[in-house]
């Protein structure tokens, strides 16, 4: 009973188990979240400088009157919905395929896998010179028009330049993922599909896909939040050009602060994006809870 | 049938490798020209170099200070991920074992922490960073990982606590155990799985990471390995002969340590995935 006690209680040992990670979260989180929050309502410019309080100005302006952002917000929008269902579609079918091999399975996953261990802005220099030289190199000796063209000089096929890469860096991982959630099915399921004499396809539709379901939300959430915020790659990739047209929100917040210097509007934006993943998160939050209610 | 299913694994297997290739492509590509002259590599990247040139990379170690920042990016990662577990897997199991109005108060706001992006915070951390010191030095960096990396630490362990018996620990306490002790002999031991993906996935972050350090580290000997790269790639646009041997060294590293524990690696990352 005493024991009970003791580990129950909030004590000394309590505050020194989790204040110390806290005041250092608290300090550099919280506090620049709050301060960030107070900077947005300003003309803050820099260290040092005046800056005066303009209310919910710098808000209308991205709202209403600022090009680059509203581009940089389509331009997030678009990618994020390309690339979270073209990574997810080869994702799962590299993890149906390897899951249906007889072997070969680990070395298979190891190569698929790598470009993720690979920081976003090394990735995006190694693509720089891939379809810059490489891909025009390779496009000229095999005669295939599609890849001599310069990729990344013309706004419609930087966006799919950077769709590639992305693709090639984050499919691995839901790989990963969903190869993990096939491997957790009861193999009786297949038996007795197979006896039933089931074709692929239905054991597929029927089986497969209803079973890993929580494994697909998490990989389409994951996605999500990974393009939504994506930086690294498109500052090494294309910088987001050509003519700003590969600029993300993440990459335009950037640039508003520390290209232009303007950290009041920059923070304006950043509150903005803060609210947007927020909305995401609570979405994503609200499915995964149906689901589980469901299974 | 037996035969038909010999040559379905056939084709799927020849068809995976084919795929495989392509994949490592680009890897291919960086290390056959980083061998080469300018000249060779804007001709004919796709062949292989027809000489050698190893002084490509003797000039590139120099250039960008190659052991100076694997050394950084080393002390950085490696104090970065410790504190994190140090500080985290403690405060969880709190967390989970006394719960109270201010155990739910922490735990939502790291929870909430997690959404948020981290350009939405970049531009008052650099000032917060200023007045604390914290600017041109690798601990302030690291105590900004810390800091940064602390909310889904104590999630994934929160996760993980919770599916362990409280039974082991009452014992132990009844045997008059300390809490430190009876957290580090006997709770910590018990958190092994979760504590080795955590150490993979924030060793993932801190190592390749580059937003953060570049607004933190200016000073030329402070540089970690993405850094240096990008600044390197700064002064030396699409010259590529200069460029691509600083590309294999930069990813080197991290391939190396994914290689030689990618089992646990893998697992740990679907593991994260489920639980995050």
């Amino acid at each position: 009973m005493k024991a009970e006690h003791k580990l129950k209680n909030i004590n000394i040992s309590y505050w020194i188990a989790t204040l110390p990670g806290f005041l250092i979260f608290a300090g550099v989180v919280l506090l620049p979240l709050i301060i960030g929050f107070g900077y947005s309502f300003t003309t803050w410019t820099g260290i040092g400088k005046q800056a005066s309080f303009v209310g919910f100005s710098n808000y209308v302006r991205v709202l209403s009157n600022d090009p680059k952002a509203l581009a940089s917000l389509l331009f997030t929008a678009r990618f994020t919905l390309t690339v979270v269902l073209l990574s997810n579609i080869i994702g799962f079918s590299l993890a149906l395929a390897i899951t249906a091999l007889a072997w070969g399975q680990g070395p298979l996953r190891v190569i698929f896998f790598l470009p993720n261990v690979i920081g976003g802005l090394i990735l995006g220099f190694i693509w720089r010179f891939l379809l810059i030289n490489g891909l025009p190199a390779i496009g000229a000796l095999m005669h295939i028009q599609a890849f001599t063209t310069p990729w990344l000089g013309d706004a419609a096929t930087a966006f799919w330049g950077t769709v590639l890469v992305y693709v090639w860096k984050t499919a691995g991982y839901l790989m990963v993922i969903y190869i993990a959630a096939l491997l957790s099915i009861d193999q009786n399921l297949f038996d007795a599909a197979h006896i039933d004499g089931a074709k692929t396809l239905s054991v597929l539709l029927h089986i497969k896909i209803p079973l890993i379901m929580p494994a697909i939300t998490v990989c389409l959430f994951l996605m999500l939040s990974w393009a939504f915020k994506l930086f690294d790659v498109i500052f090494s990739l294309t910088g987001g050009g050509p003519f700003g047209s590969t600029e993300s929100f993440a990459l335009n917040i950037y640039n508003e602060a520390f290209l232009y210097n303007n950290y009041g509007y920059a923070s304006a934006k950043a509150v903005l994006f803060t609210v947007l993943v927020a909305i995401l998160t609570l979405f994503q939050v609200r499915v995964t809870k149906s689901r589980e209610v469901q299974s | 049938m037996r035969q038909r299913e010999h040559a379905f694994q056939l084709v799927l297997f020849f068809l995976l490798v084919l795929l495989a290739l392509i994949f490592l492509l680009p890897f291919y590509f960086i290390t056959i020209n980083s061998v080469k002259s300018f000249s060779e590599i804007i001709k004919t990247p796709a062949s292989l170099p027809t000489t050698i040139r190893f002084e490509n990379y003797r000039i590139a170690i120099r250039q960008v200070s190659f052991f100076q920042m694997l050394f950084n990016s080393l002390v950085i990662t490696v104090f970065s991920v410790s504190l994190m577990v140090l500080f985290g897997s403690p405060a969880a199991w709190k967390l989970v074992r006394v719960p109270s109005k201010v155990s739910t108060i922490f735990f939502t706001l790291y929870v909430a922490a997690m959404v948020i992006p981290f350009q939405s915070v970049m531009v008052p951390l650099v000032k917060v960073a200023s007045e604390a010191q914290l600017l041109d030095s690798r601990l302030g960096l690291i105590c900004i990982y810390v800091g940064f990396g602390q909310s889904f630490t104590v999630f994934l362990y929160h996760g993980f606590i919770k599916t362990v018996p409280y039974e082991l620990e009452e014992s132990a306490l009844l045997d008059g155990c300390s809490d430190a002790r009876l957290f580090f002999s006997i709770v910590f031991p018990l958190l092994k799985t979760i504590t080795v993906t955590i150490i993979i996935l924030q060793t993932l972050w801190v190592w390749n990471d580059f937003l953060l350090p570049s607004l933190i580290l200016y000073a030329k000997d402070l540089q970690t390995i993405p850094l240096s790269i990008n600044r390197f790639f700064g002064q030396y646009k699409n010259q590529w002969d200069k460029a691509l041997p600083t590309l294999v060294m930069g990813i080197l590293p991290i391939v190396v340590f994914f290689l030689s524990l990618q089992r646990f690696m893998i697992q740990g990352i679907a593991e994260g995935a489920v639980k995050g």
